[in-house]
């Protein structure tokens, strides 16, 4: 049986979740996105041969996570749908670079696994910090954020219409997969030689689609802003939310904690 | 106010793979009126439609919204004057929950944040979706999603209000609550439709299109009575206007 109906995909349900009132949904989302933003800088910032290093960094998804009450399920769940991108970025890594740097039990690591790892491991970090903002404030709060903070509006505009565009993408697939899948009986995989009509003829009726959404915006008056009830303000405790993290952040980038964790059990033993 | 008149004259438009869209329409209502719009699956209602507020621009032929022909300068004001409600609800519906879908039109118009829950919630209110408010728009009904997307047109408060198949797939009482809200609009109205009996309930002149073509335009009762041109049309007597089949067997 392959699911008809359930929408594994299901990306609106970000937004439902943006519309929680913990003390992290009502922070402005400027200072949400500053944070991801830092946090993302600092993670990518480390040597290809990071990964004990950047364990620490965990701890911003697992404290916004757990502060702003939201499914790590459904989040872990997300992540994966987009690994594939970041397995076939690495993937090449072990192959390519064969030197062996380092021994665990007696069995050599080569670096190209290690970059590998390295990879990804700040995928899972750089995807979850940027869907935690997004469950938090609402992607098209994040857009206005994005404007606020100087982002020119085409681009951000662009950024709403993507994501707008890949509602009507799922949905529209999810209705021919399901109105196909009714239809055939064998309920087997589908074969290349309908597969690929399906993938054309999807593309033209999300084409269709979206330019009929555009239009009903059109009629309501958008003209490339984006309306927003929310009023944002920074207080003490936006600055305070971002300063917070930015200290910790760099502490983390500037001292491996894992590295001297360890070597302080070490000279505790000796 | 004559800026409510709508006016199409020998309007032809073909679909770029070839299909005949319209072959000539031509008509003109003026401010206040309330026109039904009928004819079979095809006809071209739809395709007519599309071209009140630009969507579709005609091979050929003129549309008229108040005193001006619609160009590309007042497509924006024309949009603004026009509200439409789409026969695809999904079409309409594009925010990520109803409140802020209905809120997006009045924003835009740049009303104050008072003013536009005022409005929201009245809006959502007549169509009897106030309770639908924080959901999602992708998830509701087709008949909740249909109400929403009147709630989004109605919280703009358009002078023209058009419409493609309001009451498909709404339930009786919402389907009755429609047509009194609709009997309040004082503006004008055309309303696309397959549900005779609410053509019948709610405007006072018809038009028929048959194959891209207006086959007649008068008065809904006498057009509704003559049996010839509904069946050339594909239609058939309102249910109200037919005789009774129980009641009539009953007396016998
Ligand atoms: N996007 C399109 N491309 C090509 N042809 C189209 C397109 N949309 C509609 N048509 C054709 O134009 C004609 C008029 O269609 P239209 O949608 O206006 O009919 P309608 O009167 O609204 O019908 P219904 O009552 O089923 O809604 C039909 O023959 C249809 O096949
Ligand atoms: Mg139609």
């Amino acid at each position: 049986m392959n699911n008809i109906g359930r929408n594994s995909f299901d990306i609106g349900y970000m937004d439902t979740l943006a519309g929680g009132d913990s003390y992290l949904h009502r922070l402005d989302p400027r200072a949400k996105l500053i944070t991801a933003f830092l946090f993302i800088v600092a993670v990518v910032s480390f040597g290809r041969y990071a990964v004990f290093a950047l364990i620490p960094f965990l701890v911003y998804p697992a404290v916004m996570i757990s502060l702003g009450g939201l499914p790590y399920g459904y989040l872990l769940k997300k992540v994966l749908v987009v690994s594939p991108f970041a397995i076939v970025i690495g993937i090449f890594n072990p192959l390519m670079d064969r030197e062996i740097v380092m021994q665990i039990g007696g069995i050599g690591i080569s670096g190209g696994w290690i970059s590998f790892a390295s990879i990804l491991l700040r995928f899972v970090l750089t995807v979850s910090a940027a869907l935690i903002v997004i469950a938090l404030t609402g992607f098209n709060t994040v857009c206005l954020a994005l404007t606020k903070l100087g982002v020119p509006r085409p681009f951000v505009v662009q950024l709403m219409f993507f994501y707008r565009y890949l509602f009507v993408l799922t949905d529209e697939a999810e209705r021919m997969v399901r109105a196909r899948s009714l239809r055939t009986f064998d309920a087997g995989a589908m074969r290349f030689k309908t597969f690929v009509p399906l993938i054309g003829h999807l593309l033209l009726r999300t084409l269709d689609r979206a330019e009929r959404i555009y239009l009903a915006m059109r009629c309501r008056g958008f003209d490339g802003r984006i309306p927003m009830i929310r009023s944002l303000r920074i207080h003490f405790r936006e600055v305070a939310f971002v300063t917070g993290w930015a200290v910790l952040f760099t502490v983390l980038r500037c001292y491996n904690i894992p590295l001297l964790l360890g070597s302080l059990v070490t000279e505790a033993f000796r | 106010m004559s800026h409510h008149i709508v006016e199409a004259q020998d309007l032809h438009y073909t679909y770029p793979d070839g299909t005949r869209g319209l072959s000539g329409v031509s008509f003109r209502i003026s401010h206040g009126e309330s026109v039904a719009l009928v004819g079979e699956n095809g006809a071209g209602k739809s395709t007519l439609l599309l071209h009140l507020n630009g969507y579709l621009a005609a091979t050929r032929g003129t549309v008229r919204i108040g005193d001006y022909p619609l160009t590309s300068k007042n497509l924006h004001a024309v949009r603004r004057a026009v509200g439409m409600v789409f026969q695809n609800s999904d079409d309409q519906l594009f925010m990520p929950t109803v409140f802020d879908d209905v809120a997006f039109g009045p924003l835009n118009l740049g009303l104050s944040e008072v003013e536009v829950e005022l409005r929201v919630a009245q809006s959502l209110e007549t169509v009897g979706a106030g309770h639908l408010r924080k959901r999602p728009p992708y998830k509701l009904s087709q008949g909740e999603k249909r109400s929403v997307a009147i709630a989004t047109v109605l919280a703009m408060s358009p002078d023209i209000l058009v419409m493609d198949e309001p009451t498909a797939s709404l339930d009786p009482m919402s389907r009755s609550r429609l047509i009194e809200l609709l009997k309040t609009f004082r503006h004008t109205k055309i309303i696309a439709t397959h549900d005779l009996d609410m053509a019948a309930d709610l405007c006072e002149r018809t038009i028929v299109l048959h194959q891209g073509k207006v086959t007649a335009d008068g008065p809904t009762i006498e057009l509704f009575r003559d049996e010839g041109l509904l069946h050339r049309s594909s239609l058939e007597k309102p249910l109200r206007m037919q005789k009774c089949p129980v009641c009539s067997s009953r007396a016998d």
